[in-house]
């Protein structure tokens, strides 16, 4: 019975480092957050407990309002977009079309470069001066516009349109992977009922690719809650606060306005969004199934 | 069995994580036996219809809209200022003109320095390369003890960490600048690997999990007959298989790592601010006459190394998507 103790230990001993990650890391600093929302915090963290004084000054702020809304109306807006978008491609490179390597890379290489860099390609072709506005404008279409970076109105779709741009090959890329593993036979049955292609993706594809298609949301989900780079690159939550949005808000709040007990609360508010719809989620995808390859 | 034998089935794990690749040719085969039946309907006609016009015209535009800003950016950093200011942003540059490359990587100003974005360059390179290293050693290890070895409380550690993959940065960010100030290491290149390491940990622990996840079990209990401990295991009969998956997590890490902008700023301190950082603030923050050729220049220069990535991986880039997403 020796054995069975030692493997036990050194494993054990093995995931000591791992979890003082997780607790310290993890765990503490979460809580150290939400702690100091609690307080009156300005510059330094105090332990001058003001209740929910902080929650009631962040959602009686305009900004804060304004960056909730941007965030929803980004993220039904981009991770919808991608979907779809990414969804197109990937059916068309499943029709055989000539040159797929090529396309397939050409649709999947945004996705290798940073939101920084993706906000300042857009930010020069937005460019309200010199961009693709003054030459569409130059062929003789004087009233076109496209400085969307620069305008109120439009700057948060600026975010939307670059944001599809980097990411729907994302999208195209898993849902190849998934359309390439759809049994032929369900081809052959369609094609002698007569059913339309477009029938047999929308009506038999799509329900099979579901996992997939699940995999995609949250990917694209954690980019929009994480929405901080490319909202700083292309339009730095301007003009005004049009095209704020929740992470941006806290680290203006965090590290140049010295307001870190307002930005604690907004963290943690952030934090209890992204918890109730994430906990259910990682429940049912990773624990609810029977693990396997776990030896005794 | 010996551990001599146990190796050779390696090439078979690789399939549990990626195993779509594997369906391709299958998948080619059948269509093609089917085509000779159904020449006008199905997924590929051969003759031109109208909705294979259609399908192409839809691809023109697809493969214009994801290449053209490309296309812009290299057009614009070859080109000289009155240029850009006179003709289209389509137009391609009178002569082929590097100057606004040389300035973008030697001498373009942020704020007060103007070393150029290659300053920016080595800082990445310094942070990048420890903090994949770092980042794939440990989640190896963790994902291999989590896939084989039952220690109490393991699942309550990847549900934590799991979680914490999907957190926004902004929950974490501030006591953890508070800690490393007071042991003094806030703003070092320490600090930023240390950063990256621990927010790179759930990623690098779900894949290496999911990868040994797909591994026989009886090969690791052929390993415990033969007498082999926890790290003999792992480096004798597990890491000598998991090529694949390194090559894997090489790539993620290194792409996110070097694309990472939040982390580097907060952390990494004015002399080690990673080149995402240092371009935004040469773009951004420049006084006077925007330079445009040299900041798509930079912008280029940026870019290049995840795109070297890209390019250089192929098909393992893809794999890479599909292992961070593909359940264990």
């Amino acid at each position: 019975m020796t054995a069975p103790r030692k493997r036990l230990s050194t494993a054990t001993l093995v995931l000591l480092p791992f979890w003082a990650v997780v607790i310290a890391a993890y765990i503490g600093t979460m809580l150290w957050t939400v702690q100091i929302s609690f307080t009156a915090s300005k510059l330094l963290p105090v332990d001058d407990y003001v209740g929910f004084a902080q929650y009631e000054r962040l959602f009686s702020s305009t900004r804060w309002i304004v960056s909730m809304q941007n965030a929803v109306i980004f993220g039904v807006l981009f991770i919808t977009g991608a979907l779809v978008l990414g969804f197109l491609l990937a059916v068309v490179l499943d029709q055989r079309v000539r040159f797929e390597n090529t396309l397939r890379t050409i649709f999947l290489y945004p996705y290798a470069m940073s939101f920084i860099v993706t906000g300042l390609i857009w930010q020069w072709l937005m460019n309200p001066g010199l961009g693709i506005q003054k030459t569409v404008r130059d062929w003789g279409f004087e009233s076109f516009s496209f400085a969307w970076a620069v305008d109120r109105d439009m700057a948060l779709y600026a975010l939307v349109l670059a944001g599809l741009w980097q990411a729907s090959g994302l999208v195209m890329a898993l849902m190849l992977a998934g359309l390439r593993g759809v049994d032929e036979e369900i081809w052959k049955a369609s094609r002698i009922d007569g059913i339309p292609a477009w029938r047999v993706y929308l009506f038999v594809v799509v329900p099979m690719l579901r996992p997939l298609i699940v995999t995609a949301v949250v990917l694209l989900s954690i980019s929009v809650v994480k929405a901080f780079d490319l909202v700083v690159a292309l339009t730095n939550g301007g003009p005004g606060i049009s095209s704020d949005m929740p992470a941006k808000f806290v680290m203006d709040n965090l590290f140049t306005r010295q307001n870190i007990g307002l930005a604690t609360a907004a963290a943690t508010v952030m934090l209890i969004t992204v918890a109730a719809v994430l906990v259910p989620w990682i429940y049912a995808e990773y624990f609810r199934k029977t693990r396997k390859g776990a030896a005794a | 069995m010996s551990l001599e034998t146990a190796r050779p089935r390696g090439p078979h794990g690789e399939s549990a994580a990626l195993a779509f690749r594997a369906t391709e040719p299958g998948r080619a085969a059948g269509s093609a036996a089917a085509h000779e039946r159904s020449p006008t309907r199905g997924r590929k006609p051969r003759h031109l219809t109208i909705g294979r016009i259609g399908l192409y015209g839809f691809v023109a535009i697809a493969a214009a809209f994801f290449i053209l800003p490309a296309v812009v950016m290299i057009l614009t950093s070859l080109k000289t200022m009155p240029e850009i200011r006179e003709g289209s942003i389509f137009a391609l540059p009178e002569s082929f003109d590097l100057t606004a490359w040389i300035k973008a990587w030697s001498s373009a100003c942020t704020g007060l320095d103007c070393d150029g974005i290659r300053v920016g360059f080595w800082n990445s390179v310094l942070i990048t390369v420890p903090s994949t290293i770092l980042s794939i050693a440990a989640g190896a290890t963790l994902g291999y003890a989590l896939s084989f070895w039952r220690v109490k409380g393991a699942d309550i550690l990847f549900a934590v960490l799991l979680l914490g993959a999907f957190l926004p940065y902004q929950i974490f960010l501030y006591p953890m600048v508070r800690a490393f100030s007071m042991v003094g290491l806030y703003n070092t290149l320490f600090c930023i690997v240390i950063v990256h390491v621990i927010f790179g940990l759930p990623i690098m622990t779900l894949i290496f999990r999911n990868f040994y996840a797909g591994l026989p079990v009886e090969l690791f209990n052929a390993a415990r007959v033969d007498g082999g401990g926890f790290f003999r295991i792992f480096w004798n009969v597990m890491l000598p298989m998991s090529t694949p998956i390194l090559i894997v997590a090489a790539i993620l890490q290194i792409t996110n790592i070097w694309n990472d902008f939040i982390l580097g700023l907060v952390f990494a301190g004015r002399e080690n601010l990673p080149m995402t950082v240092q371009l935004n603030n040469v773009v951004n923050s420049t006084y006077g006459e925007r330079e445009y050729n040299l900041n798509m220049a930079a912008t280029i220069l940026t870019a290049a190394v995840p795109l070297l990535v890209y390019f250089v991986s192929g098909r393992w880039f893809v794999r890479g998507i599909a292992a961070g997403a593909v359940k264990g």
